[in-house]
């Protein structure tokens, strides 16, 4: 069962005497704020300083540890937190932490092709509903096989970036050239292994950073991480359960498998977050370019899908990333709430008597990007808000949500047609089946129904090629 | 540490414990062992005790230094614990813990029903093959618990009247847009789709209005063409549909064609007693709820249809308009289905066509990349997103995506598995 946290199971590890130290009015406040992770238990002084406390303190920390470690990487401003994970499905609770997506680079790359791919990966931006969505991270392999080379490619990078990084290498005295360099940074270290699990686990423990392990099979990753934990008391472990390409239902049947053991059985060794490598592929699979491009997006997307906490990629075409962060960013919104505006009426620049009036549903995502779209064409206008149940304007108008009635009866209800003499009612392409029964009824009150485009990004050529010279003829007329 | 000196700390440690919990303290018959007493007291520039320092620097040369720290706090002066100087390590021999890890299995009490789709002229028929799916006892890809008995299928679209089509869509079509019967032959000998699903938005009463009766005519044409499984797409008119569902179930009566879909707004029990009586498959269409899916599949099922002839669409959101619904409302329907839900144990119809609604899919803007690619990539994903809910039954449009889906499906059911490098080369391979 998902382990989900009451205030009360916090509380009662808290001092309970309400002192405010940690900024709250009460420690049942301070508890739920734990708990939605707006506090950390640092906060608590008395916890820390007094040791009467002290068993509180440990009860409270094993309390709100999550069946999956949120682990760190990197140092602020640019920590990236990862896993943190309480439940399996995500309609149970808002899934925590997005899946971070890492671009690799290596050493044997020429110089302008790494510049190249770091700022990429610094200025990368997908806006969507005014939310930018960026990438996190770059991963750092040692191809060359050369200590000196890789340690240089590192410093290198950590002079133009501050994202955080992951020092990828089998190599124990490759990977401590690279910490001696970049250990301040926080880095993962990726890897350790059945065979170098030794010195990997003393360079964790030495330099204090997190770690990866990887295996082919789950019972020599579950081993490993207790081997890690056990000899050297590390904890900030992120398992990578290896991706096979050959079947890629196993790889996710695997993952999942894992996933379901760390939340619903509790398996502490296996209660990391879950990395792995789409870039794999380009090792793995020959042939066509374009397909190997299209596989790491789809395999990416479906591994977002299936619990995995950090990605490695290695294609930077926009048109692969976007599909992935699309989803990774709708996958990661709280369930419970459908996207919705408020139905009615809205201004848009600054209407007047002439303006055209424009008619859509109430998914949010619809009214923003029309709102969006109207405003960039410059176009004042007057836009009635269907009530369609926060569902998209295409399921709506299949779905039956978005229907000549509805349309005429908000027409009606917002009274906009007093605030307008043309009265010009555009509607959505999507929903061009509508506009008779629409015109049937509002043409007696002196409306005309045009058929607007599918999507208001084209509504400024529409504005101008259809709505315009109607408008200057009917005024002319007069 | 010898056991002298252990006790020698533990008496000191208990000393200043008496110390840091009484004001005042007098010592009487005390004998201190030590080459150095130092006491240090530091106060904070408003004069504040800070706290006091003793150290003991022993006898015996080269032996451990003993210190002890009074800490004032806000809450009066506390005795931090002996500072334990650094301890010589030792070590321990480092041993790998061999573990197992059991597949966390979960004994599901209930079952997908099997739907099968078409009829050869054994099974009072035309098709040449029939097609099945359904039958999971499992959530999709839980292989550890079962693998699929059917591998999930696609359809490819094909419409009547040709809608507006995204760029890259009408590129795979433009030689057959005119003929749905062309049409579905592309996609069956070219593009190697599963089954195709016609819609016949012809007979749209907003719109071209054609009457069911020719509209059948079509059906008749694309059943020439092609030999595999068909599905029939209304015009999405609740009346329409029932004329359209209750004709085609006569007219073609035997051919076990899927008739997409019941909606709750229509006449279900006139419209299932038609599609029942003749021997077909149901599509029923709910609005990304699951309780609207229980609601419209009892109605379905108490109007007589069979639970093995009825399939769910609990409608699909292009991916970035909706899909995060589409994924949670089918992933509890599946689970609700295996914990013993009967009316949601049928398969799923996911409608990945949807997502060329999205702009990302078909939009031409040079920084996104090629949309000859991008689209395809974005139904793709949608789709997928879809499989690894439960989804057995996807409408496609572009054959590049469909290709994709099959793919993974295959891989659902695949037996043997192909041999590959070590994913652990990519570490240090040049690409």
């Amino acid at each position: 069962m998902p382990k989900i946290l009451r205030p009360l199971d916090v509380y009662k590890h808290l001092p309970g005497i309400n002192c405010g130290k940690c900024g709250e009015s009460s420690c049942m406040v301070f508890a739920s704020k734990l708990i939605e992770r707006k506090a950390t238990p640092q906060q608590c002084t008395p916890l820390y300083e007094e040791p009467k406390y002290r068993e509180k303190l440990q009860k409270l920390l094993e309390t709100i540890r999550p069946p999956v470690k949120e682990v760190w990487i990197g140092i602020e401003p640019n920590i990236l937190k990862i896993g943190g994970k309480e439940v399996l499905y995500r309609h149970e609770l808002t899934w925590r932490n997005q899946t971070a997506i890492i671009i690799d680079i290596h050493d044997e790359m020429p110089p302008q092709e790494i510049k190249k791919r770091v700022e990429f990966v610094d200025n990368f931006k997908f806006i969507r509903i005014g939310k930018e969505l960026t990438l996190d991270g770059i991963a750092i392999r040692c191809v060359s096989e050369n200590p000196e080379k890789y340690a240089k490619t590192i410093a290198e990078i950590m002079e133009i970036t501050n994202k955080p990084i992951i020092l990828c290498s089998l190599d124990p005295s490759i990977l401590e050239e690279a910490l001696i360099i970049a250990n301040k940074r926080k880095p993962l270290i990726y890897t350790a292994t059945k065979q170098n699990w030794k010195e990997v686990g003393e360079l964790a423990s030495k330099y204090k950073c997190p770690t990866a392990i990887t295996a082919e099979d789950p019972s020599t990753l579950k081993s490993l991480s207790a081997t890690l934990n056990k000899n050297y008391n590390i904890d900030n472990i992120v398992l990578d359960p290896q991706i096979r390409i050959g079947n890629i239902a196993e790889t996710l049947s695997t993952i999942t498998a894992i996933r379901r053991a760390a939340i619903e059985k509790e398996e502490g060794e296996l209660g990391y977050p879950i990395m792995t490598a789409p870039a794999a592929i380009w090792s793995i699979e020959e042939g066509d370019e374009n397909d190997k491009k299209m596989l790491e997006s789809v395999v990416a997307s479906n591994l977002i899908s299936r619990f995995v906490d950090l990605i490695i990629l290695h294609t930077i075409d926009t048109w692969t990333l976007i599909p992935i962060i699309v989803w990774r960013d709708c996958i990661y919104t709280d369930p419970r709430f459908p996207p919705g505006v408020k139905p009615g009426l809205y201004e848009i620049g600054k209407p007047n008597e002439y303006s055209p009036v424009l008619s859509t549903g109430n998914f949010a995502l619809t009214y923003y990007l029309v709102r969006d779209d109207i405003e960039k064409a410059g176009i004042n206008a007057y836009l009635v808000i269907v009530d369609t149940e926060a569902t998209s304007l295409q399921s709506s108008v299949a779905g039956r949500k978005y229907t000549s009635d509805k349309v005429i009866e908000a027409i009606k209800e917002t009274k906009v047609g007093d605030k307008v003499k043309t009265k010009a009612l555009i509607i959505p392409g999507y929903a061009a089946r509508l506009a008779g029964e629409i015109e049937d009824a509002l043409m007696g009150d002196g409306w005309t129904i045009f058929v607007g485009p599918r999507d208001s990004g084209e509504m400024g050529a529409f504005y101008e090629k259809v709505f315009k010279p109607w408008l200057e003829e009917k005024l002319i007329a007069k | 540490m010898s056991r002298d000196e252990e006790e020698g700390r533990k008496t000191v440690f208990d000393l200043l414990k008496t110390i840091s919990e009484s004001k005042e303290l007098e010592l009487e018959d005390v004998v201190i062992d030590a080459e150095e007493l130092t006491l240090e007291l530091s106060t904070t520039p408003t004069g504040k005790p800070e706290y006091l320092r003793l150290t003991l620097e022993p006898l015996t040369p080269g032996a451990q230094k003993l210190e002890f720290l009074l800490e004032a706090t806000p809450y009066g002066v506390r005795l931090a614990a002996p500072t334990i100087p650094p301890a010589v390590p030792v070590e321990k021999p480092k041993e790998f813990i061999e573990l197992k890890f059991e597949y966390p299995i979960v004994e599901y009490p209930g079952k997908i029903a099997e739907v099968v789709i078409g009829a050869t002229k054994e099974l009072g028929g035309s098709r040449g093959k029939t097609i099945k799916i359904g039958g999971d006892t499992s959530p999709p890809f839980y292989l550890f618990e079962s693998k699929p008995v059917n591998r999930p299928v696609a359809a490819l679209d094909v419409f009547d009247t040709p809608p507006p089509l995204a760029g890259p869509v009408k590129k795979a079509y433009q030689d057959v847009l005119q003929d749905p019967a062309e049409w579905a032959k592309k996609c069956i000998n070219t593009y190697n789709a599963d089954l195709v699903s016609l819609h016949l938005v012809s007979t749209d009463p907003l719109g071209e209005n054609k009457p069911v009766r020719e509209a059948l005519k079509t059906v008749e044409n694309v059943l020439q063409a092609v030999d595999v499984p068909v599905i029939i797409g209304g015009s999405g008119n609740p009346q329409k549909d029932t004329e359209l569902f209750i004709y085609a179930s006569e007219v073609f009566a035997g051919e076990r064609l899927v008739m997409a879909s019941i909606t709750l707004d229509m006449d279900i029990p006139k419209v299932v007693e038609s599609i029942g009586k003749h021997g077909h498959n149901a599509i029923a269409l709910a609005f990304m709820d699951i309780n609207q899916a229980k609601e419209l599949s009892r109605k379905i099922l108490d109007a007589g249809l069979p639970k093995n002839h009825l399939i769910l669409d609990p409608t699909t959101g292009a991916l970035g308009y909706g899909i995060e619904y589409t994924y949670s409302v089918m992933e509890r329907i599946r689970l609700s289905a295996l914990m013993g839900e009967e009316t949601l144990q049928v398969p799923l119809s996911c409608a990945a066509t949807n997502a060329w609604a999205a702009r990302e899919a078909w939009m031409k803007i040079e920084e996104w990349g090629p949309r000859e690619l991008r689209g395809p990539l974005y139904e793709a994903t949608t789709a997928l997103v879809g499989l690894l809910t439960g989804a057995n039954l996807f409408m496609m449009m572009h054959p590049l995506a469909m290709k994709i889906v099959k793919a993974f499906a295959e891989a659902m059911i695949e037996k043997e598995k192909r041999e590959v490098k070590p994913y652990i080369n990519w570490i240090r391979t040049k690409f």
